[in-house]
């Protein structure tokens, strides 16, 4: 028997430089279409206004009535995200289950049937077009409808976000092992049996850990509604902007650092419990 | 259950359209109650026959019955329903690893409860005595409140098959479950499942590695090779001509251990999941 010589080269090496190579050429029209220009940053006037701009953040504004005003305010931003992303959960859970194909019967022995096949591309499409919509716009269109306020803020995340869970929780359902899940379908159980019992205990941590993550986005989010008047902290921040107090912005900023990290620790702390 | 194929042939549903089926047609006859084991060298279809008989693959030809009614015939609710009079183990225990032991045991139930009762079990188990009594049946009622993932992979194997002590099914098929068991652990095993189908009236179809637990607990053998049926006898007519034809070119399986048991290779972590975020 005679033995092959040991391969000298890697046979996946000439596609990878080429799909390096190719992922180049594709990138460079990209930054010329985005009028890519990091240099300008650094020009010496550019550099100028920067300095003042940044210099006028010291010291943050710290009297007692601004920062008791603060305070309400961050709490109004925190109760903006949290309203809106239960809304997206009732929204975003329903969605994700039907879409999920893990769940399916008809699978279970090959191909889906066709009705719960086009159900679920249906739930697909309804994802999608909740989500396209940048929250932005929806507050926009929210603040004509309901007037000035945190609630045109609460439906405007709620809607994009209950686009963006539901694709992402269909997403994680499907990514992890089905294998308890199918079995237990395969064993006679319903779908939301099957869910309870094989898909929610497999995929916690990760559908916790984005959960709140989304949490994260919506607080800053609703900073942005505050700029087109859904109330908040971004309200003041803007403000603040307009009239280049740069001591409230940089306290306001504090804060903002201040919830991220917090839905940081949230999230870790809910992980270990999960682990 | 009475169970009847009639030459009935079966495919993986990822099976190139040119492969040869993994179930070459096979007319079977099992009756109510019956206890049979399923024998063969690796890839002779013994898994693929478990999930024809399992209403899980539909037969790419002739007819499998089940009681006299055809199952793919029926609308898939009734399906469903007919699926939860059938318990099928397979070879890698179907458990959550973050789950406890004594919901996965008593998820066997989940055909036979409603969906409220199966939340309110979720929360606070239900039947405790009746998840100890069958855990218990495979010296495991010590582990009754651990967690799945501080379990070893014999200790979850035995979980899986305490489940169907609790399903409300009428046929257990179980998928090599022994294969990451030790001799001892899996006589022990083995009895408890042939015994206990026996006192319920349980149909049982085993696949098996192990020739001689086979022979000493099944009273009916039949034996698998390339998808085909090889032979069909009690247990007591099989002879060492009939396995070592079986298992030509395959003795080692024969003879030594089972080929790499899933214990010794977990299954990886799931991978890393990129959002767009």
């Amino acid at each position: 028997m005679t033995t092959l010589a040991a391969p000298t080269r890697d046979p996946a090496w000439t596609g990878r430089v080429f799909w390096f190579c190719a992922a180049l050429v594709v990138t460079w029209p990209l930054l010329v279409a985005a009028e890519f220009r990091p240099w300008i940053l650094f020009q010496a006037e550019n550099m100028k206004v920067t300095r003042q701009f940044l210099g006028s953040f010291l010291p943050p504004a710290h009297d007692p009535e601004f920062l008791a005003m603060i305070a309400r305010e961050a709490w109004r931003t925190v109760a903006i995200a949290t309203a809106g992303l239960v809304l997206a959960l009732l929204i975003a859970v329903p969605l994700a289950i039907v879409s999920t194909h893990v769940l399916s019967v008809s699978a279970l022995a090959g191909r889906m049937a066709r009705g719960p096949f086009w159900l679920r591309q249906l739930v697909r499409w309804l994802l999608i077009v909740l989500r396209s919509v940048p929250e932005l716009v929806w507050a926009l269109v929210f603040v004509r409808v309901v007037g000035l306020g945190p609630t045109a803020g609460v439906l405007a995340i709620a809607l994009t976000y209950g686009g963006m869970l539901g694709k992402v929780y269909g997403e994680i359902l499907e990514s992890g092992q089905t294998q308890p899940t199918q079995t237990l379908l395969r064993n006679g159980s319903s779908r939301l049996q099957a869910l309870c019992y094989g898909l929610l205990p497999q995929n916690a941590t990760e559908l916790t850990s984005y959960t709140v993550y989304r949490w994260e986005c919506a607080i800053r989010s609703s900073v942005v509604l505050g700029f087109v008047g859904a109330g908040g902290l971004g309200q003041q921040l803007d403000n603040s902007m307009r009239m280049f107090n740069g001591g409230e912005v940089a306290t306001m900023l504090l804060v903002f650092i201040a919830l991220v990290a917090l839905a940081d620790r949230l999230s870790a702390t809910l992980r270990r419990m999960l682990g | 259950m009475k169970l009847e194929l009639q030459a009935v042939a079966a495919r993986h549903p990822a099976a190139r359209p040119g492969a040869a089926p993994a179930l070459q047609p096979l007319t079977l006859r099992i009756g109510a109650g019956e206890q049979l084991a399923v024998i063969g060298p690796s890839g002779a279809g013994k898994t693929t026959l478990l999930q024809v008989l399992a209403c899980a693959l539909p037969p790419a030809d002739g007819t499998y019955t089940l009681d006299g009614t055809d199952p793919w015939t029926l609308p898939r609710r009734a399906l469903q329903r007919l699926r939860g009079r059938l318990f099928l183990a397979p070879q890698v225990p179907p458990l959550p690893p973050r789950q406890r032991v004594v919901t996965a045991v008593l998820a066997g139930r989940l055909p036979a409860m409603g969906l409220w009762a199966s939340l309110r079990s979720l929360l606070l188990p239900q039947d405790i005595p009746a998840a100890h009594e069958a855990l218990a049946q495979f010296d495991l009622e010590e582990k009754l409140f651990e967690r799945v993932d501080r379990l070893s992979g014999g200790e979850r194997q035995r979980v899986g098959l305490a489940r169907a002590l609790l399903s409300p099914a009428a046929l257990w098929l179980v998928d090599e479950p022994l294969s990451a068991l030790d001799p001892t652990r899996s006589q022990q095993a083995i009895a408890t499942l042939v015994a206990q189908a026996r006192a319920r009236g349980v149909t049982l179809v085993g696949t098996l590695h192990q020739v001689d637990t086979a022979l000493a607990h099944f009273p009916r053998i039949v034996g698998l090779r390339d998808g085909a049926l090889a032979f069909d006898l009690p247990a007591a007519q099989v002879t060492r001509a009939h396995l070592t034809q079986l298992y030509a070119q395959h003795e080692h399986e024969l003879l030594g251990a089972p080929p790499a048991p899933f214990g010794a290779a977990e299954p990886a972590a799931a991978p890393a999941v990129m959002h767009c975020r």
